[in-house]
């Protein structure tokens, strides 16, 4: 055994002492993770920028977004005036892309949380409660997952009508049991921890054991389940308002926008590339920051 | 195996009552009565209680799911409102054209996505892995409906090399090799993400399988190391790699119907939007029902080739 190995596996890596304040240290420990992964820094950056310009769209100097003008319909980008183009009504492509930008970023964090909710909800209560809530909540659960997830989600917009808020709903359902399940798993290892017997020991009441002591040690994982989440929650809104079942025209929204511009790709490539892209761009840079946040907080996996 | 399958068999039971319960709410879940939706805002009173009584609305729910059940287990999804026909024939028709789209693009994702993770473990860190890991992080953050657009804009519009939409050419077509160009830019465009998947977590595995014992048993040998990575290595290391084609079985299936739409594919994918937007219920549910029913039937067969795969699943 020699004393100089520890470097080479990382894992038992010296520390630096634990003698500075907390705040302090987890400043120097997200500097040094920055400067390790820029591909993060760079999506957060993306992703702020996206925030920004949907946030700031009506005071931002752009076209109206719903004003047509058949005489300048599919301009190419670059033209004077409209910088990325017109689409087939001759609306100006930035402002459609910024304004879709509210939609299709809305869409996600609200869709996302949504089934987050629901999930917590189901997984604290099979988790913590056990017995025959546990065993219904969770068959539940297992029958939607039986079902492709997309496919489910088109089924419930075929009951409720093709709409955004429906789709959104739909959306939502269809994702829970992904936080169900994490959710629930956590609670069944915590409840057994000891902590939570010497709250119950001290007379604690099962909400304020779950307010206090639980909901704590959930924050971490379920924060980046969410944050990959939102991502894959965009997608499968612009699939849905891509297959004509998400946003109705005329509003912008990127799904929708590709849908419509698949007609004139032929014509003007970019009226269907432009929204596709701004899509692409955003998920990956949520998926970049999804992944540097699991490594953060999850230190199982930081190593690898 | 016998009792395996048995098991696995029975567990099918639930699995389909809950699919058929969530296809029948389809229909019950819309807010309105769903007569007045299907026959829209001009139909006369007669009319939607002609229709209601048609689809049996106007019983109790359960009686109604009664029915519905008998009817769907003697074969009948009921006609299409549409086009006016019965359901099934229309939607087996079409579903024909989705499996040989998702089996394609099956087959496209597991052997790339096998050999990809298989190369990046063997050279890791070099130029492929690299560039796997790259594919990876694309595939889960993009479109697969734009990535379809994307390749068709590049091969069909601007290369001209393969055709842009539908299955066969309109005239003339037919053959063999006019199917298998329709099928490149849509199976490309269904496999990408799954591709990505299995590669990554192929790569995974066989690193863990290459730093085991018997490996390195193997290599002190002085077997080829051609021979370690695919005899060795790769057996060992398909188990969990078996399980993940699995679930993107079902993604493929799920997942045509966007596909399908970019390419013009004649899918049951596409005869389901059409259904929802022409606010056909029966033939909605219809299609659902089937592409649900192949989900699960290719989950069973995943199960049964994991068991033959590693003998320890069969007795647990």
């Amino acid at each position: 055994m020699s004393d100089a190995a520890p470097a080479a596996s990382g894992l038992a890596a010296p520390r630096a002492p634990v003698a500075i304040d907390g705040a302090a240290r987890s400043r120097s420990v997200l500097r040094r993770y920055a400067g390790r992964n820029r591909l993060a820094v760079l999506g957060a950056g993306l992703l702020l920028a996206a925030t920004l310009l949907a946030a700031l769209a009506p005071w931002l100097p752009l076209a109206d977004p719903d004003t047509v003008a058949t005489a300048r319909r599919l301009q190419p980008p670059l033209t004077p005036g409209h910088p990325l183009g017109t689409d087939e009504f001759g609306r100006d492509m930035l402002a459609r892309l910024v304004w879709g930008a509210r939609v299709s970023l809305l869409a996600g964090v609200a869709t996302a949380a949504g089934s987050l909710l629901i999930g917590l909800v189901f997984g604290v209560l099979a988790g913590y409660r056990g017995g025959w809530a546990e065993t219904i909540l969770m068959r539940i659960t297992d029958v939607m997952m039986a079902f492709p997830y997309i496919l489910l989600a088109i089924a419930i917009v075929a009951g409720l009508g093709p709409g955004l808020r429906n789709a959104m709903v739909a959306i939502a359902i269809v994702g829970f049991p992904l936080y169900a399940r994490l959710v629930r798993g956590l609670v069944l290892s915590l409840r057994e921890r000891e902590f939570v017997e010497a709250a119950r020991a001290l007379g604690g009441r099962d909400r304020r054991i779950l307010v206090r002591h639980l909901l704590p040690h959930l924050i971490s994982p379920v924060v980046v389940a969410f944050s990959l989440d939102v991502g894959a929650k965009i997608l499968a809104t612009a699939g849905l308002s891509f297959l004509g079942l998400g946003t109705q025209p005329p509003t912008a929204d990127w799904g929708s926008m590709l849908a419509t511009a698949r007609q004139f790709v032929v014509l003007r490539p970019h009226v269907a590339l432009l929204p596709g892209l701004a899509i692409f761009v955003v998920v990956l840079a949520l998926n970049l920051v999804g992944d540097a946040l699991r490594d953060l907080l999850d230190p199982r996996t930081r190593q690898s | 195996m016998a009792l395996f399958l048995l098991r696995r068999l029975l567990l099918v039971g639930p699995v389909l009552l809950g699919v058929s319960l969530v296809v029948f709410a389809v229909l019950h879940i819309s807010p309105g009565d769903p007569a007045e939706i299907m026959l829209g805002p001009q139909a006369t009173h007669e009319d939607i209680t002609r229709l209601r009584t048609e689809l049996g609305l106007d019983e109790p729910l359960a009686v109604q799911y009664a029915r519905w059940m008998g009817r769907v287990l003697q074969g009948d999804l009921g006609r299409s409102l549409w086009m006016k026909r019965p359901v099934l024939g229309e939607v087996l028709r079409r579903f024909q054209a989705t499996v040989v789209l998702a089996a394609s693009a099956l087959l496209l994702s597991t052997l790339g996505g096998i050999a990809l993770g298989v190369l990046s473990a063997a050279r890791r860190n070099s130029l492929l892995d690299r560039l796997s890991a790259l594919a990876s992080l694309f595939g889960a953050s993009m479109p697969s409906f734009w990535l379809g657009i994307v390749l068709m804009v590049i091969f069909a519009l601007w290369l001209g090399w393969l055709p842009a939409s539908g299955m066969f050419a309109p005239y003339g077509g037919g053959g063999v090799g006019d199917l298998l160009s329709h099928l490149v830019l849509p199976t490309v465009t269904l496999a990408a993400a799954s591709l990505t998947i299995i590669a990554r977590l192929t790569r995974s595995t066989m690193l863990d399988v290459l730093g085991q014992d018997f490996v390195r048993t193997a290599r002190a040998k002085g077997v080829r190391e051609s021979f370690v990575v695919v005899r060795h290595a790769l057996r060992n290391a398909l188990i969990p790699t078996v399980t993940v084609v699995g679930v993107q079985a079902g993604y493929l299936l799920g997942g045509a119907v966007l596909t399908e739409t970019v390419f013009a594919w004649p899918g049951v994918g596409t005869l389901m939007v059409q259904g929802i937007l022409a606010r056909d219920f029966p033939l909605v549910q219809g299609c659902v029902l089937v592409i649900a029913l192949g989900f699960v039937l290719v989950n069973l067969a995943v199960d049964v080739l994991y068991a033959t795969l590693d003998p320890r699943i069969r007795r647990e």
